[in-house]
């Protein structure tokens, strides 16, 4: 009793078989978008590798791109099965074909559920590749002479200015280091002797936050240094001042703009494996009513066309007596052998 | 003598409709590019109108969204009518729109020609418009309590970080000005007193910046007070000053951005003038063949196409002449045949003197 099996006439077939063209093409734009999408995710994470520690790893990207080729291509060859599908002569030629070209789709089918895990589980990895990406960064800030880090502080800069975010948890960061090379500061002054002397790493640490902290929708004039205490502003009371600086930590800012990236991949994957699945069920259809035609000369003649040639129970039953076999094959061999043997 | 002169063969003849046929389709699509650079050029004005003193350079996208508008509609007609043009049966129909149709799309393409020009010569009005807009912007800058006003410094603040400027033309120009609204400035602390009462208008004027003037690029963290005095800074040197705010003023900024988008699409625009002019003159050549094919009779027979049927100087005595003769209608004719009122009227009997 063959699975979900329909009944087809020559018009069905026809219709079917331009059908499933115009999905396989779809399905190659598809392929081309995920390429595209790729190499996106690709530039977005170079972008800000220096924030990552260039550490960030690059496996979601470039098996989106090799997943996007994979798809054009198959689903190209795909197209031209179901183009020449109506041809008898074409069709006889191309079916020694098909039974391979279907089980690489599966296999297809289930590398883009691989993938789509992967770009969930991933924002995990980036979240972080973040955490400690951002915490040196904010360390070597000041470090503008040393090659290597020379363009940190710039980086970091335009990363708060984009993401509208401050310091790694939020603004307390900048309290914690150091951030203003020693170069620039007056040793010969006392209160600047004082602070630097008092810290038990002798490092010169202040309340104070970068410009690109500033909030420009602040109504009133950036505040950026004396942060916590009140008498050093006219008017100020760092407990209710919110827009003063941005109050959100770049780690949550950043990461959230990956997560949405790899959410939006991961969909559109989703989308793309339904398409894919759907595209190899109307293959199966459309070459097993073709080859159960009970006269191949008639085009005109009904056949029937189905999904699983046995119930599925039975073909899952079948398969794993093939599985089965094939283990055994080689043990049967050698029993074979050795009353050969004792024969001769 | 006709300008342009062109014999043409039944085949050329419907050669001629197919390629105008396609040319008037791509023609669609060029107004709807035409339509879109409008609307991109009215979006990006829009973006940055507050520090506009004036909206007036808005007619050069309306122009150009009108113009798309238009050139869509003409040449869909156009298609049309070139579809038909191929079988003189199917002339006759268009017929007497021919020349109407001819001669809007003249006038159209003269329009896409002013749209183009337009790009070009809109700079001068627009640094004036800058000039005043962002000194008006930068006055008002602390004014976030005034409604009407309060989004000023937040758009300032973001204009200058996004283009990379400071102040109108130089960042000295935040020295001239009160950035910090007095409700942030303690009236008790005697140094703030001085400062406004040493002030001819009672401003209280400072040699520093916002932060929003603090360039990415400088390798030592911002400093934005005290800029008048180096010294008051450690190691504050030439390199350093020239690095550490943007240098570039704002209304050159914005200048160079909307010259930019303009002149690119100035040049586009040219581009799609130049088509529609050939679309025209191929429009042309395929009416007046049509008309002599008709006027021969026979519909396989060659036919001429010009652009002007007498030379140049001919048809511009024609035209002023027709254009005389209007003018002249609504005064007195001197056809002999209209009956004019004259002297003798006066002399007839009264109807009162004919009855007694």
């Amino acid at each position: 009793m063959p699975f979900l099996s329909l009944k087809f006439n020559l018009q069905k077939r026809v219709k079917l078989a331009q059908g499933l063209w115009m999905l396989y093409w779809l399905a190659v734009i598809v392929g081309i978008i995920l390429f595209s999408l790729g190499i996106f995710f690709k530039v977005e994470l170079r972008k800000r590798s220096e924030i990552m520690d260039n550490n960030e790893s690059h496996l979601v990207p470039n098996l989106l791109i090799l997943v996007g080729l994979l798809s054009c291509g198959l689903n190209a060859f795909g197209g031209k099965l179901c183009h020449d599908s109506l041809d008898p002569q074409k069709f006889s030629r191309m079916k020694p074909m098909l039974r391979p070209y279907m089980l690489l789709c599966c296999g297809f089918n289930a590398l883009l559920l691989l993938l789509l895990l992967l770009c969930f589980l991933m924002q995990f990895a980036v979240y972080l590749t973040l955490a400690e990406g951002l915490k040196n960064a904010i360390r070597f800030y000041k470090d503008t002479d040393t090659p290597g880090r020379c363009f940190m502080k710039r980086t970091l800069d335009m990363t708060q200015i984009e993401f509208r975010c401050c310091g790694n948890n939020n603004f307390r960061d900048w309290f914690e280091v150091q951030w203003i090379s020693s170069r620039y500061l007056d040793m010969s002054n006392d209160v600047v002797k004082d602070r630097v002397l008092s810290n038990v790493e002798g490092k010169y640490l202040m309340d104070s936050v970068p410009f690109s902290c500033c909030n420009p929708g602040s109504p009133r004039p950036c505040i950026q240094h004396h942060l916590t205490n009140n008498s050093a502003h006219y008017d100020y009371d760092h407990r209710t001042e919110e827009l003063n600086i941005w109050s959100r930590g770049c780690r949550q800012a950043v990461f959230s703009y990956y997560s949405g990236i790899m959410n939006s991949i991961g969909t559109f994957i989703l989308n793309s494996y339904f398409e894919v699945a759907g595209d190899v069920a109307g293959l199966k259809y459309l070459s097993t009513a073709l080859e159960t035609m009970a006269d191949p000369e008639n085009p005109e003649c009904e056949s029937e066309g189905w999904l699983l040639e046995k119930g599925f129970k039975e073909t899952l039953a079948d398969l794993l007596s093939k599985v089965k076999t094939f283990g055994r094959a080689n043990q049967v061999e050698e029993g074979g052998a050795s009353p050969d043997v004792a024969a001769t | 003598m006709a300008v342009g002169k062109i014999t043409f063969t039944k085949t050329e003849r419907e050669k001629l409709a197919e390629v105008l046929w396609l040319l008037n389709w791509i023609s669609v699509v060029t107004g709807a590019i035409l339509f879109g650079l409008g609307l991109f050029l009215k979006i990006e004005i829009q973006k940055w109108q507050e520090v506009m003193s004036e909206q007036g350079i808005l007619y050069v996208p309306h122009m150009l969204i009108t113009t798309g508008l238009a050139a869509c509609g003409i040449n869909y007609l156009g298609s049309k009518i070139c579809l038909d043009c191929a079988d003189t049966n199917k002339f006759l129909r268009w017929k007497l729109v021919m020349m109407p149709y001819i001669v809007c799309t003249f006038f159209f393409t003269a329009c896409v020609l002013a749209g183009a020009l337009m790009c070009y010569s809109i700079r001068s009005q627009l640094e004036e418009a800058l000039y005043l807009g962002l000194r008006n912007t930068m006055r008002f800058y602390k004014d976030t309590d005034t409604p009407g006003r309060c989004y000023l410094k937040k758009t300032l603040d973001l204009l200058q970080i996004q283009f990379q400027c400071c102040g109108n033309t130089d960042f000295r120009d935040w020295f001239q000005i009160q950035w910090i609204s007095s409700r942030y400035l303690d009236m008790t602390n005697s140094a703030v007193v001085d400062r406004v009462r040493s002030n001819v208008e009672g401003k209280y004027l400072m040699d520093s910046v916002p932060f929003s003037c603090c360039s990415t690029l400088s390798s030592r963290p911002c400093i934005q007070h005290n800029l008048s005095n180096p010294g008051a800074h450690a190691h504050y040197d030439e390199q350093s000053q020239q690095l550490n705010l943007w240098r570039r003023g704002c209304q050159q900024a914005l200048l160079d951005h909307y010259t930019g988008i303009m002149q690119s699409i100035g040049l586009t625009v040219l581009l799609i003038w130049l088509f529609e002019l050939l679309v025209l003159t191929g429009v042309r050549y395929l009416q007046t063949a049509m008309e002599n094919v008709i006027r021969l009779g026979d519909p396989d027979s060659e036919s001429e196409g010009w652009i002007l049927e007498n030379s140049l100087a001919e048809t511009a005595c024609y035209n002023f002449s027709i254009i005389k003769s209007l003018g002249k209608c609504y005064q007195a004719d001197d056809d002999p045949n209209i009956n004019v009122p004259t002297a003798a009227a006066g002399q007839e009997v009264p109807s009162a003197q004919v009855t007694s």
